[in-house]
């Protein structure tokens, strides 16, 4: 069921291959993806021909979905009737390992969101892209793309090099922060650990599944670092982690925090408090049964509705129909969901509503 | 009308030290904190750990990550089963102080020849008029 004005926190622009990306590249960078032969930065975290990666009636030329903004509003603005769509783009930046052409790469994928899709459409915001090869970097993009107030969010991918509350990230924080940008925490990895803790996996349902591990850890690493005792304005949004994994991870997370504590004094409050103040979960994929009463109590679990954002994750498959909000949500949730919370958590859409 | 017990010597709980002791058939564990004197019950209000057994630590603050304030060091006993810390003075526990606490009994030092008089229960003891004495009241 659509709820008007929703704020839809997670789509999925394409990019086709690297030749789409080629004009925002400065010459040398250019002419070197051309003449090394780099064609696509193609990541195994969603592969074009993955069911997960596309509902099939969405699929166009070449089995791509949401190649244009056309195509992205249609569904998500027109049909399920969004009024503000956050573009989260999954393009494999984050696995180049050079710094400087994960830089270059950033930064032309950024250049192509707006004038490819936020400059054609006034519903469209983005996350900025950023190089969490090298902090600075990092910093550097959200400082030039931050001008453009339709940059709403930092985006990082949920499993990198190191864990993501290490001291060493801490100048992208204050970065988003004084731009008033969340740091949004999407579901992917730059694989340059093992996606579990075990080792490598051997199938793509390993991986996906393992995803809701890697955002635990994230949660874990950015509490006990003291990123929120550091920098109590930031808001961290986890982005298709599937939700449900959070109370029974919060349950473990607290009762070992009430005896080891003293490693951390800096956390002086419940983890669960902490997660309450400052995380935020997309709502699809919602790892739950089809039973609205399941869902319900999934719900009550967390503790409170301040902390789902409505989002389809379009073009991911994640559920069938329009059921974007799954069953057992009631109206004041949809729109707390859809509307308030993300306005409460993305301060430029604030500005833009005022 | 609390029953008051006498427990120990004073020369028994050297400051630093905890004597397990019981009184009207509970378990109470005694410290001496530089020369005074404070009693709680030995059962961890949690799951009913041992806190006589338990480590015996100082109380870690922070006012930003990397900064450790380590004060009131001998004061706070720590579970040996799940070390929530517990502060001796007031029982409370750290993590969750206003419903987590563990009992605290009255405790004080009387001398000899006063106790000799009544109306104290001197159950394990013998009890001379030259010495101090630790009496806990249930």
């Amino acid at each position: 069921m659509a709820e008007p004005g929703a704020i839809d926190c997670d789509v999925h622009p394409t990019v086709p291959d690297n030749k789409a990306l080629l004009p925002y590249f400065d010459e040398f960078w250019r002419d070197s993806i051309v003449s090394r032969g780099i064609n696509s930065l193609e990541s195994i975290s969603y592969p074009t021909k993955s069911p997960l990666t596309s509902r099939p009636e969405w699929r166009g030329k070449n089995g791509y979905a949401a190649l244009s903004p056309a195509e992205v509003t249609a569904q998500v603005c027109d049909r399920w009737q969004a009024g503000t769509a956050i573009l989260n783009c999954l393009y494999g930046v984050q696995l180049v390992y050079s710094e400087d052409m994960a830089k270059a790469f950033c930064s032309a994928l950024n250049d192509w969101l707006v004038k490819e899709w936020l400059d054609l459409d006034p519903r469209l915001r983005g996350s900025i892209v950023v190089p969490m090869q090298n902090v600075e970097y990092a910093v550097d993009e959200i400082e030039r793309c931050a001008k453009d107030k339709r940059f709403v969010q930092v985006l990082v991918l949920c499993m990198q090099e190191l864990p993501l509350g290490r001291r060493h990230f801490w100048p992208i924080y204050a970065a988003a922060i004084r731009h008033g940008l969340p740091l949004g925490i999407h579901a992917g990895s730059s694989y340059r650990n093992p996606v579990t803790a075990l080792g490598w996996p051997t199938w793509y349902i390993e991986d996906y599944a393992a995803q809701s591990q890697g955002f635990q850890s994230q949660v874990a690493s950015l509490i006990t670092e003291g990123v929120f005792a550091k920098h109590p304005e930031l808001k961290v949004v986890l982005i298709e982690s599937g939700v449900t994994w959070l109370p029974s991870f919060l349950w473990r997370f607290d009762k070992f925090w009430r005896g080891l504590r003293t490693e951390v004094p800096w956390v002086d409050r419940a983890p669960w408090e902490l997660v309450r103040d400052h995380f935020r979960l997309t709502i699809q994929p919602l790892d739950a049964p089809d039973d609205p009463h399941a869902v319900e109590r999934a719900i009550e679990h967390l503790r409170s509705d301040d902390i789902l954002l409505y989002a389809s994750d379009y073009p991911h498959w994640q559920f069938d129909g329009d059921a974007v909000m799954p069953a057992g949500i009631s109206p004041e949730q949809r729109r707390k969901f859809a509307i308030d919370n993300p306005l409460a958590t993305y301060s430029r859409l604030r500005e833009d509503a005022r | 009308m609390a029953n008051k017990h006498v427990v120990a010597a004073v020369n028994e709980i050297p400051p630093g030290g905890r004597k397990l002791v019981e009184a009207s058939g509970r378990a109470i564990v005694v410290f001496n904190l530089a020369g005074e004197f404070f009693a709680l019950s030995n059962r961890c209000p949690h799951r009913g750990g041992s806190l006589c057994h338990g480590n015996l630590t100082g109380l870690v603050l922070s006012n930003e990550p990397g900064e450790y304030n380590y004060t009131r060091r001998g004061e706070i006993i720590r579970c040996p089963w799940h070390s929530w810390e517990f502060d001796i003075r007031t029982g409370k526990s750290w993590c969750d102080p206003e419903k987590v606490k563990a009992r605290r009994f009255g405790v004080s030092v009387e001398k000899g020849a006063k106790l000799i008089e009544g109306p104290y229960v001197a159950e394990t003891f013998r009890v001379s008029v030259e010495d101090d004495y630790v009496v806990v009241e249930t």
